[in-house]
């Protein structure tokens, strides 16, 4: 089942923002994210806001991209409401549950819809996630064709037992494949990898990295297993079918997937992903999307349940497609809560998000409480003492494994 | 059976010749408190309608536990062969660690029911209690209880009774206090066997204090019993131990209601309220003279309270250490024994050492402070008074394992107890093996009655303190009785040991043991600790030592991973009250150098409870 919302404040009927978020409009990138909350079956893992057939209560696949373009309308009349600067999107993002379920033509139509209200960036990022067993290679053209730059694969592992665990249908064998219809169509690729599966060990961890170089990706993101509460894997766990996860054994694999991606030119960006690099300073494929989330930029997110962020304003979607549908149908914003973050919430959010990434934080940005914990990080090894000197807060290879931690320290 | 009286004898003007002052001596749960009030009853000083269960027990914690704290004393009229009596009834705790207090009751009386359970015998605090009696040269009338209960087999306790007592069969009462069966029978030959008291009522004011009391609105209520003279009210009064004059507010007795009276003549037992505000000022064993016209020679027997056991009380919120403080200092007011000074220490913050005249003291003290204060607290493990004397041949005294001295020790003395067991023979070995292993000495062994066994020994106090008794209930199915007395001090091999985090001691849990159990003190510590402490950033050393020798060890692997994965779908507020709620987590930890230990793993350490690790 997916996992619960957020309690905040309720969300205006009509979505409007306070005037508030106009405040560095100029300098926040604008990006769209489309969720599409369908899945054929659910992992076992998952609990993410998606549905199956039978869990759609009504709501139908085929009404969901005019529904999300109904938002997407009222997106930009809330946004020039509020007058905010227009700006065009730089990233679009399709995630879910599986955006691919959908016909390509329905995907393709909500890229044109946004393309049409925002119009795109030069250089948008237009990305969307696939399962392997899918897309084919005329779906994959269509996309491409219609303006799509990027698709995210979920391979999670190669190895068929790792896969079973986690209940994903695909054969592994189809990797590869789709792989090369994207690259043929014009597309980067990224890979997704699961690791810390119960049953995993560290040689089947290799294994999956190893297949996965071997496809030449731009891109790799490489999340550890959680057990969400709720899920069917939690029940297997609490019953003692599964063995819970061992976060020693997931801090090797993660330790692992440094070294591994390192060797083979890919360079960490964020904590969970991985960019090919030819050189340091070349950065053309991280995912600037993924990014903006760490940034602060600003999003619009369309769809069930789908987060939005615009000028320190945060809000969230209804949750069924249902009653999602009924919200879009009855011209009202889908938005069930949102909270609006004060100055200091912002401070926390901007050390507790930029943390993560590589580019770092701006030590000389941050409050003096912070300042003063960094040599005691640098120290314990968590922070990258030449970086520090140099102004900027980096993780180092163990400090990443323990952000969270260092988060805590540098906010006390 | 006699018939209620049906004029009382007027107080202050009784002739001691009809006054008969009595105790009941009687282990917990034997009933006592039910009789007594089956008496009141009986005598009509209590109406049936206003009864209710153990009558004279005024705490909460009194009537819950089943157990008598403070003494209280109850004058009731009775009439035998046409002559109207007054018998004074005087409650006494029945605990061990209140010995003191029960020998000023007793002290008070000219004889004592010894109540006994026909379905369990003579219990080792009534033996102990008996013996005070004899001593004091009261006439002891026995008395077997509960004769109503399926399981009581009088026949087989009359016998040990006989034994004990060397009396006839027929000496022995069989009563109900529950249905009331004997009970005129009793007050029939308390009065008949009991002598009256004897004073000289023409001598200087002479009253001992048998107990005191605080209430809240009336301040102390001291409680005498009158030996020589007579105190009137008005009348001011001194205390022979501190010199300290009071005027008498009010002077009555309990009927049981406090009843005012002209005064207390030869031989009345009753109650005096001057309107002091603390117990300390009207000290239990004291003797109460007129000011004017003074005693020369005060009572003997008097002695200050003398705490036993020590133990660190802290607040589980430690913001709540001003009430604590309050609640001690409220406490004091109404218990004479209870000692405390401020203490802090690294792992539980501030507190407060205090000192108990034993285990069911602290465990009364403690329970009181949370129930009638609503404290959460946490006692450290219980500690006696040793004079260690080190090298340089200076003696420091330690009643807590911080204050041990380092360096060289010369020799560390210790306080010793003589220890009777009360144990069905069938649990002999177990509780020989048990004393042993606490470095009892056997001094003897009887048999009382037919399947029991009294059991002698001597034992230190601090291995008696240390969870003693709950083996000792443990290990003989809950059939062993306990009483113990001080009788002096020993050398022994004792040694501090310290039990150390990443480096640092942890205050809370050093120990003073003896050196043959050092190593099991230690290794049973650092392993409950590492049950208990989550994993940090770094390898955490938990440790045991002795001075700098480290004699146990265990360690907490490092924590390699706590990041989320990812924030799925954007969700940042999910992401961002997860780390208030760890921050929140946080501030609930203390620090031991850099090591943060959850405040319920050092309670759970302390109390033994090792299930609950706290997971972030």
């Amino acid at each position: 089942m997916p996992g619960a919302l957020p309690i905040a404040d309720a969300a205006p009927s009509d979505g409007a923002l306070p005037s508030s978020v106009v405040v560095g409009a100029a300098e926040r990138d604008f990006g769209v994210y489309v969720h599409v909350p369908f899945c054929r079956v659910r992992c076992g893992y998952c609990d993410f806001n998606t549905y199956t057939a039978e869990e759609l209560r009504g709501a139908k696949r085929s009404d969901y991209a005019s529904q999300a373009i109904a938002e997407i309308d009222l997106a930009r009349d809330v946004l020039r409401r509020a007058e905010l600067p227009h700006r065009p999107a730089s990233t679009l993002f399709f995630g879910g549950g599986t955006p691919t379920m959908l016909p390509a033509t329905d995907l393709t139509a909500m890229l044109a819809a946004v393309a049409d209200t925002w119009g795109l960036a030069q250089d948008a990022e237009i990305t969307t996630e696939a399962n392997p067993d899918s897309v084919d290679a005329v779906y994959l053209r269509v996309l491409a064709d219609a303006g799509f730059t990027r698709v995210s694969f979920g391979m999670q592992s190669a190895v068929p037992h790792v896969l079973a665990t986690l209940e994903r249908t695909h054969d592994p064998e189809r990797v590869p494949l789709v792989v090369q219809w994207a690259r043929e169509a014009g597309l980067e690729v990224s890979l997704d990898l699961i690791y810390g599966t119960p049953g995993e060990s560290l040689d089947d961890w290799r294994t999956s990295l190893e297949h996965a170089i071997a496809q030449h990706p731009d891109h790799l993101s490489a999340y550890s297993l959680i057990v969400e509460d709720g899920t069917k894997l939690a029940r297997q766990i609490r019953r003692g079918e599964v063995a819970r996860p061992d976060e020693d054994l997931q801090a090797d694999m993660y330790e692992l997937a440094d070294e591994v991606l390192e060797a083979a030119g890919y360079g960490w960006y964020e904590v969970s992903n991985w960019s090919r690099e030819s050189s340091a300073d070349v950065v053309e494929h991280r995912s600037r999307h993924n990014l903006a989330y760490w940034q602060g930029q600003d999003w619009w997110g369309i769809g069930p349940g789908a987060h939005s962020h615009v000028g320190g304003v945060r809000w969230w979607n209804v949750k069924h497609p249902a009653a999602y549908a009924d919200r879009i149908g009855a011209g009202r914003s889908p938005g069930a809560g949102r909270e609006t973050l004060d100055d200091e919430t912002r401070r926390v959010e901007s050390v507790l998000l930029g943390t993560r990434i590589r580019d770092g934080l701006v030590i000389a940005q941050l409050p003096s409480s912070a300042r003063t914990a960094i040599a005691g990080l640098i120290g314990d090894g968590l922070v990258d003492g030449a970086s520090a000197v140099r102004g900027t807060l980096v993780l180092t290879l163990r400090g990443r494994l323990l952000a969270d931690a260092v988060v805590r320290r540098l906010l006390p | 059976m006699s018939p209620r009286a049906l004029k009382a004898l007027e107080p202050a003007s009784t002739d001691p010749a009809f006054i008969r002052n009595f105790c009941i001596i009687a282990h917990i749960d034997h009933g006592k408190s039910t009789l007594a009030d089956r008496m009141l009853q009986i005598t009509g000083v209590v109406s049936d309608r206003d009864m209710r269960a153990q009558y004279l027990d005024r705490m909460d914690i009194e009537r819950e536990r089943g157990i008598t704290i403070k003494s209280q004393a109850v004058r009731m009229p009775w009439e035998l062969d046409g002559q109207t009596y007054a018998l004074n009834m005087i409650d006494t705790p029945g605990h061990v660690d209140f010995t003191y207090e029960v020998s000023r009751s007793l002290a008070a009386c000219e004889g004592a029911i010894l109540l006994v359970d026909a379905a369990q015998g003579i219990e080792a605090q009534t033996l102990a209690n008996l013996y005070l009696a004899l001593d004091n040269d009261l006439t002891i009338i026995p008395v077997l209880n509960k004769i109503d209960l399926p399981a009581a087999d009088p026949e087989k306790y009359i016998k040990e009774i006989v034994g004990l007592l060397g009396c006839t069969q027929e000496d022995i009462l069989l009563v109900s206090g529950k249905t009331g069966v004997g009970v005129s029978e009793l007050l029939d030959r308390a009065t008949r066997l009991i002598p009256p008291p004897i004073g000289d009522p023409a001598a200087p004011a002479r009253a001992m204090i048998f107990d005191s009391v605080y209430d809240s609105y009336r301040g102390v209520i001291t409680y005498v019993r009158m030996i020589d003279g007579a105190l009137k009210p008005r009348e001011k009064i001194m205390m022979m131990s501190t010199k300290s004059a009071h005027e008498v507010l009010e002077i009555g007795v309990s009927a049981p209601e406090p009843t005012l009276t002209k005064g207390l003549g030869v031989g009345e037992v009753g109650y005096l309220i001057t309107g002091v505000k603390d117990v300390r000022l009207s000290k239990v064993g004291d003797t109460v003279t007129s000011f004017t016209k003074p005693a020369t020679v005060a009572l003997k027997g008097y002695s200050e309270p003398m705490p036993m056991v020590f133990s660190g009380v802290y607040p589980i919120d430690g913001s709540d250490y001003p009430a604590l403080r309050e609640a001690l200092d409220k406490l004091k007011l109404s218990d004479a024994a209870l000692v405390y000074e401020p203490e802090t220490s690294v792992a539980l913050g501030f507190g407060f050492r205090c000192g108990f005249l034993g285990l069911l003291h602290l465990e009364i003290v403690t329970e009181r402070l949370e129930r009638e204060f609503g404290l959460d607290l946490i006692a450290t493990a219980p500690s006696v008074i040793y004079q260690v004397t080190t090298d340089d041949k200076k003696t420091v005294t330690v009643t807590n394992p911080s204050e041990f001295p380092g360096g060289k020790i010369a020799s560390v003395s210790e306080p010793v107890v003589k220890a009777s067991i009360l144990t069905p023979k069938d649990f002999v070995g177990t509780v020989m093996e048990l004393c042993q292993g606490r470095r009892g000495t056997m001094q003897g062994m009887e048999y009382v009655g037919e399947d029991r066994v009294e059991l002698h020994y001597t034992m230190p106090l601090g291995e008696i303190v240390f969870d003693f008794f709950d083996q000792l209930k443990s290990r003989t199915a809950g059939y062993a009785s306990l009483d113990y007395e001080p009788t002096g001090d020993q050398d022994a091999d004792l040694v501090k040991v310290d039990i150390l985090l990443q480096g640092e001691a942890v205050d809370a849990f050093s120990a003073i043991v003896h050196r043959d159990k050092a190593y099991a003190y230690g290794v049973l510590m650092t392993e409950r600790l590492k049950k208990l402490i989550p994993r940090q950033q770094f390898e955490v050393p938990i440790q045991a030592a002795i001075g700098a020798r480290i004699i146990a060890r265990e360690s907490i692997s490092a924590m390699r991973k706590d990041v989320l994965a990812k924030c799925y779908g954007g969700d940042i507020t999910r992401k961002r009250k997860l780390l208030e709620k760890q921050k929140e987590g946080k501030k609930r930890m203390k620090m031991v150098g850099r090591v943060e230990v959850p405040q319920e793993a050092f309670i759970a350490a302390l109390s033994g409870d090792t299930e609950t690790k706290d997971k972030k």
